[in-house]
C-alpha cells in the first residue's frame, strides 16, 4: 500500500512545483469563457441560457490540455517504465496516478465555478447543479481521458491528436450535464441527469484501470 | 415499373436533383475507395519487387568489390 | 470450437482467404447492389407522403446501418487480437476503419440530400444525423491514431483500444443525442419513422443492405491483403507473390 502512497505523494509533490502548468488551463478556462460574452451577446438572459453549456465546453477543452501532463513526465524520465516493469498492480497505479490528477486539475475548476457561474449570470439553483455535474463529471474526464493520454504519450504530437480521439467521446458527458442545469434553470428535479453521469463514471471507474493500464503497455511496447 | 416512361424516371416526381445527387455520390465514393485499394496493392507489390532488386543489386555491387 | 479459425492469424492463410473470398463478395456486391437499386429506383411504389424523394432511403439506410456494423466489427476484430494476440486482427480491424468511414460519409451525405426537400434545409441536428456525424468522429480518431505511429504493430494495438472505447459508447452516444434531441425540438415528425414498410418497399432495401454488406467485404479483403503486404514485405512469401502478380505482364510488355 505505501508505494502507491508514494506514487501519490510524488505526483501531487511534482505538480505542485510545476505551478505554471497547474495554472496555465485554468486561465485558459477563464479566458475561453470571458470570450463568449464578447462573441455571442453580454445580455444577462442570452448568458444564462448559454452559460452551463459555455462551461462544460471550455471545461472540457482546458481538461483536453491539462490531460497532457499525466503521465508525458513519468514517460520522458522513464519512471513510467519502472512501474510497468516493477510488478505493481498496474491498473492500481494509474488509479493513483488519474486520482491525483483530477485533485490537482480539476479541483481547481470546481473552486473557479463560482465565479464563471457568475460570469454567465446563472442562477443559485442553476450553479448547484453545475456544481454537481462538475463533481460528478470532471473524474469521468479524467478516467476517459487517461486512456487516451496513455494511448498518445509516446507521441511527438500528441496534443491535437488527444483532442480528434476524447472530444466524441465526452458528447454525453456534455448532453446530460448541460441538460441537469437546465433543468434546474426550470425549477425542474435534475436527479435523473445526475444519476445518468454517475452511472457514467462508475462504468468508468470500473474498466477505465485496465483500459489505462493496458494502453500503458501499448506505449512501453 | 413505377414511371409510364423513362424521362419520368429520370424526372423522379420533381426530386431528380437529390435522388441522382444521393445515389451518384453514394456510388462515386464506393469507387473511389475500391480503386484507391486496388491502385494501392498494386503499388505495393511493385515497391517489393523494387525493394528486392535492390537488395539483390547491392548483394551483387559487394560481391563484385569482395572479388576485385 | 475456434480451433479452425485459429490458422487464419497466420498473415500467409490470411491472404489466400482473402484471395479465395474476393471474387464471390464481388459477385455477391454487384449483384445485389444492381437489383436492389434497379428494383428501388424504378419498381418499388411511391411513398404517399414523400414522393420520389424516399428513393434515397435504398442507400442511406443501409449505409447508416452498415456504418454502425463495421465500428462493432472492429471493435470486435480489436478483441480477438488483444485476446488470442492476432496480428492479422489488428490488420482487419485497420483495413475495414477507412470504409466504415466512407459509409458513414454516405449515410450523412443522403441524409443531407433527403432532408433539404423534406426539411427545407441540408442540415438539420436531427438524432440520426447527429449520431452518425459522432461516429465519423470517432472513425476519423481510429484512423488518426493509427497513422500517428510509426511502428504499425504499436499502431494496431492502441488504434484497437480506441476502437473499443468508442464501441461501449456508441450506445451511450446514441441514446443521449437522441434524449437530447427530443429535448430540444419538441415533436417533429421522423422522416425515418416508418412503423409498417410496405413489403414491395422493404425488399430492395433488404438487397442493397446485402450488397452493401458484401461490398464492405470485397473491400476489406482487399485492403487487409495491402496491410499484409506492406507489413510482411520482406518475407519470401511476399516477394514471391508480388513477382507472380505483376512479372507475367511485364514479360509480355518487353
Amino acid at each position: 500500500m505505501s508505494l502507491y502512497q508514494g506514487i501519490f505523494k510524488r505526483d501531487m509533490h511534482i505538480a505542485f512545483k510545476q505551478k505554471a502548468e497547474l495554472v496555465q488551463p485554468l486561465m485558459f478556462l477563464l479566458m475561453v469563457v470571458t470570450l463568449f460574452p464578447l462573441g455571442v451577446s453580454p445580455s444577462p438572459d442570452t448568458l444564462q441560457r448559454i452559460g452551463p453549456g459555455v462551461i462544460w465546453i471550455a471545461a472540457i477543452l482546458s481538461s483536453l490540455m491539462a490531460m497532457e501532463r499525466l503521465f508525458r513526465d513519468d514517460f520522458q524520465d522513464g519512471s513510467l517504465e519502472q512501474y510497468v516493469l516493477s510488478g505493481m498492480a498496474l491498473p492500481a497505479v494509474s488509479t493513483v496516478k488519474v486520482v491525483a490528477h483530477w485533485l490537482v486539475s480539476f479541483v481547481p475548476v470546481l473552486l473557479l465555478s463560482p465565479l464563471l457561474a457568475m460570469f454567465l449570470n446563472l442562477t443559485f439553483d442553476m450553479y448547484v447543479a453545475l456544481l454537481l455535474t462538475l463533481i460528478l463529471g470532471t473524474p469521468l474526464l479524467s478516467l476517459i481521458g487517461a486512456i487516451a493520454v496513455g494511448l498518445t504519450v509516446g507521441l511527438q504530437k500528441g496534443g491535437v491528436l488527444l483532442a480528434l480521439l476524447l472530444i466524441p467521446v465526452f458528447i454525453p458527458l456534455l448532453i446530460f450535464a448541460t441538460s441537469a442545469v437546465d433543468s434546474a434553470a426550470l425549477q425542474l428535479p435534475y436527479y435523473p441527469q445526475l444519476a445518468i453521469i454517475a452511472a457514467m463514471l462508475l462504468l468508468a471507474a470500473a474498466l477505465a484501470p485496465f483500459a489505462i493500464a493496458y494502453s500503458l503497455k501499448v506505449s512501453q511496447n | 415499373m413505377q414511371f409510364d416512361s423513362f424521362a419520368d424516371f429520370i424526372h423522379m416526381g420533381g426530386y431528380a436533383f437529390y435522388v441522382w445527387l444521393s445515389f451518384g455520390v453514394t456510388f462515386g465514393a464506393m469507387c473511389i475507395i475500391a480503386i484507391q485499394s486496388y491502385v494501392k496493392h498494386k503499388a505495393l507489390l511493385n515497391a517489393v519487387i523494387a525493394d528486392k532488386a535492390r537488395k539483390a543489386r547491392i548483394e551483387r555491387a559487394r560481391q563484385n568489390e569482395k572479388r576485385s | 470450437m475456434w480451433k479452425w479459425l485459429h490458422p487464419y492469424a497466420k498473415t500467409e492463410r490470411a491472404y489466400q482467404l482473402c484471395i479465395t473470398l474476393q471474387p464471390w463478395l464481388w459477385v455477391g456486391a454487384i449483384l445485389c447492389l444492381s437489383i436492389g437499386t434497379v428494383w428501388g429506383l424504378a419498381f418499388a411504389p411511391q411513398d404517399y407522403q414523400q414522393g420520389d424523394s424516399f428513393r434515397i432511403i435504398y442507400i442511406h439506410v443501409p449505409s447508416a446501418i452498415l456504418s454502425m456494423s463495421t465500428y462493432v466489427a472492429m471493435a470486435i476484430a480489436a478483441l480477438v487480437g488483444m485476446v488470442w494476440q492476432w496480428r492479422t486482427a489488428y490488420m482487419t480491424m485497420i483495413a475495414m476503419a477507412p470504409i466504415g468511414a466512407a459509409l458513414t460519409f454516405i449515410a450523412l451525405f443522403t441524409g443531407a440530400a433527403w432532408g433539404k426537400p423534406m426539411w427545407g434545409a441540408w442540415w438539420v441536428w436531427d438524432a440520426r444525423l447527429t449520431s452518425e456525424l459522432i461516429l465519423l468522429f470517432l472513425y476519423i480518431g481510429v484512423i488518426a491514431l493509427y497513422g500517428a505511429f510509426e511502428d504499425k504493430q504499436q499502431a494496431g494495438k492502441a488504434a484497437g483500444v480506441m476502437a473499443l472505447v468508442g464501441v461501449v459508447n456508441i450506445p451511450i452516444i446514441h441514446y443521449s443525442v437522441e434524449w437530447w434531441n427530443t429535448l430540444h425540438q419538441g415533436a417533429t415528425i421522423s422522416k425515418f419513422d416508418n412503423p409498417s414498410i410496405a413489403p414491395e418497399m422493404l425488399w430492395p432495401l433488404l438487397i442493397n443492405l446485402l450488397g452493401f454488406a458484401f461490398f464492405i467485404g470485397a473491400v476489406t479483403t482487399i485492403r487487409l491483403r495491402n496491410e499484409i503486404v506492406l507489413r510482411e514485405q520482406h518475407r519470401p512469401w511476399v516477394q514471391a507473390l508480388a513477382e507472380q502478380a505483376l512479372l507475367p505482364h511485364k514479360t509480355r510488355e518487353r
